[in-house]
């Protein structure tokens, strides 16, 4: 079995429900996200559209995170879920470092790195992750992508435009688009201007860094 | 290259709480910087050795000491930098050996064990003979510890400015700089002409091949991928760091260059002192650059 997610942006309204769910269900400290959605406005005043692209953990094949570990805090678990140990881990943030998606945290209160894990304790006990259920037009599609008959490897079968973030990593993410462009995927394919964010003047929680 | 749309499409991100900007910082610096020296100078010590080995008397204690000290400084900066310092134990009992961090820690601390050795060797001893024998493991050993810090750069595969070979290359180099300089001033009067001429070349050379790897990069490096070109912004023109930028060329590389060549021509040891003090603090300001805007990029 391997698990992978997959989100169709035609479908996707950018109303945070699987960020707040995410939240709740893993207790997921003020600053810092295991998902979020992110926005960006495409287009010059009255021809505007809005595109919201959920962010978390790509689950790579290939993660990078795990490698540069040096303790296997970071660690596949056989459904190949990239989970983490946070009783383990050192923080040293090379997985922060590592991971390309900028998925990975320090977690404020306790100083140590995590991210999403598909929700691997909900699956354990046969239940889909917090986002999936709390998703309003199941934008969200979560399954064994070894399995041909599970519902997202119908939708990668049924959909030519199938996509993952930065390919030309080499991660094999198991995280995939539907109706993706540049803009959704690149995050140098928009600007990021002072004054034009919707929350300004966000406060960070103290990380204990050295900058 | 995909910013050359932004023209067309005029996206601009309206909500984003990405990472903050900088997680490697300054302590990130200090042990990088503090690594080149502590090994540069077993390298300058080995070469020595095999060079004018009457010339390594009073030479093998005090450069050994100031390695250790700096390979101190090192370990120490790596454990503050740890957001679990109390964990550092984890490395050694719960390895993981694919990471460069984990090899690097190991090797990092046989290397600072193999350094106590050869300093109470000759402090309580005095046994020259063992000593050099020790040198040359010890020496052996600080090759992968210089280069290591290249192995968990590049492992950083999100920072695409972090490319092997040209880090290990460059950490190389910085470890050549650093300890031909450090033993330029360690070794003062004690050093022959011959000898102090040999270590200015050393420097020079360092200094100008390190100059010409950043260089290549600050001029060809955009062309090669879109995220390095969005890096090198950062020290272009008015980029947020490019002051810092070439502060760090002109004192660890230019200068150096410059006073090693006058060196050569007036045999000044002042200017020699100088260019080994340029290059020893111009380094620090080189590496936190480097360091820090790879860092600075969106990754979402």
């Amino acid at each position: 079995m391997q698990l992978g997610f997959l989100v169709d942006l035609h479908l996707c309204m950018g109303c945070k429900g699987c960020e707040i769910a995410c939240k709740v269900e893993n207790e997921v400290p003020l600053s810092t996200w295991r998902l979020r959605v992110k926005y960006v406005d495409v287009g010059t005043f009255p021809e505007t559209k809005r595109t919201f692209t959920p962010l978390r953990c790509n689950h790579c094949e290939n993660a990078p995170c795990e490698r540069i570990c040096p303790v296997s805090a970071l660690h596949y678990i056989e459904n190949g879920i990239v989970n983490i140990d946070k009783e383990r881990c050192i923080g040293c943030a090379g997985c922060v470092m590592a991971c390309p998606y900028g998925a990975i945290y320090i977690d404020p209160e306790t100083q140590t790195a995590d991210k999403c894990t598909y929700c691997a304790h909900r699956i354990a006990s046969s239940m889909m992750p917090a986002c999936v259920v709390a998703c309003p037009v199941e934008a969200n599609i979560f399954g064994d992508l070894e399995d041909p008959t599970s519902n997202i490897s119908k939708y990668i079968q049924q959909h030519r435009d199938v996509q993952v973030r930065k390919p030309e990593k080499g991660t094999n993410p198991h995280h995939f688009y539907v109706g993706a462009s540049q803009v959704h995927l690149n995050p140098l394919a928009s600007k990021r201007e002072e004054g034009y964010s919707l929350f300004n003047n966000i406060t960070h929680l103290p990380l204990g860094g050295h900058h | 290259m995909v910013h050359e749309t932004l023209a067309a499409t005029n996206a601009v991100v309206t909500l984003d709480v990405a990472l903050p900007e900088v997680f490697w910082g300054w302590y990130v610096t200090m042990n990088m910087w503090a690594k080149s020296i502590g090994t540069g100078l077993v390298f300058m010590l080995f070469l020595l050795l095999r060079r004018n080995p009457e010339e390594m008397k009073g030479l093998r204690t005090s450069a050994m000491i100031v390695s250790f000290v700096m390979m101190n400084v090192f370990l120490l900066f790596t454990l503050a930098d740890l957001h679990q310092p109390f964990r550092m134990w984890h490395i050694f009992f719960y390895p993981h050996l694919t990471s460069a961090i984990t090899v690097g820690a190991w090797m990092a601390s046989i290397f600072v064990g193999l350094e106590s050795l050869m300093i109470v060797v000759m402090l309580f001893k005095k046994d020259t003979v063992t000593y050099d024998k020790l040198l040359f493991w010890t020496t052996l050993l600080a090759i992968p510890v210089t280069l290591y810090t290249a192995g968990i750069m590049a492992e950083a595969t999100a920072r695409e400015l972090w490319q092997m070979p040209t880090e290990a290359v460059q950490m190389i180099l910085a470890a050549t700089l650093s300890g031909s300089a450090a033993m330029i001033l360690l070794g003062g009067n004690k050093l022959s002409d011959e000898t102090k001429s040999f270590f200015a070349n050393i420097l020079g050379l360092s200094a100008l091949m390190a100059f010409i790897i950043y260089m290549s990069e600050y001029i060809f490096g955009a062309m090669k991928a879109e995220e390095v070109a969005a890096i090198l912004h950062y020290v272009k023109g008015e980029g947020e760091y490019a002051t810092m930028f070439w502060i760090g060329q002109w004192v660890a590389y230019i200068l150096p260059m410059i006073l090693v060549a006058l060196y050569r021509v007036s045999r000044s040891s002042a200017m020699l002192n100088l260019a080994a003090i340029l290059a020893i603090v111009g380094l620090w300001v080189v590496k936190h650059v480097w360091l820090v805007i790879p860092q600075l990029l969106p990754l979402s």
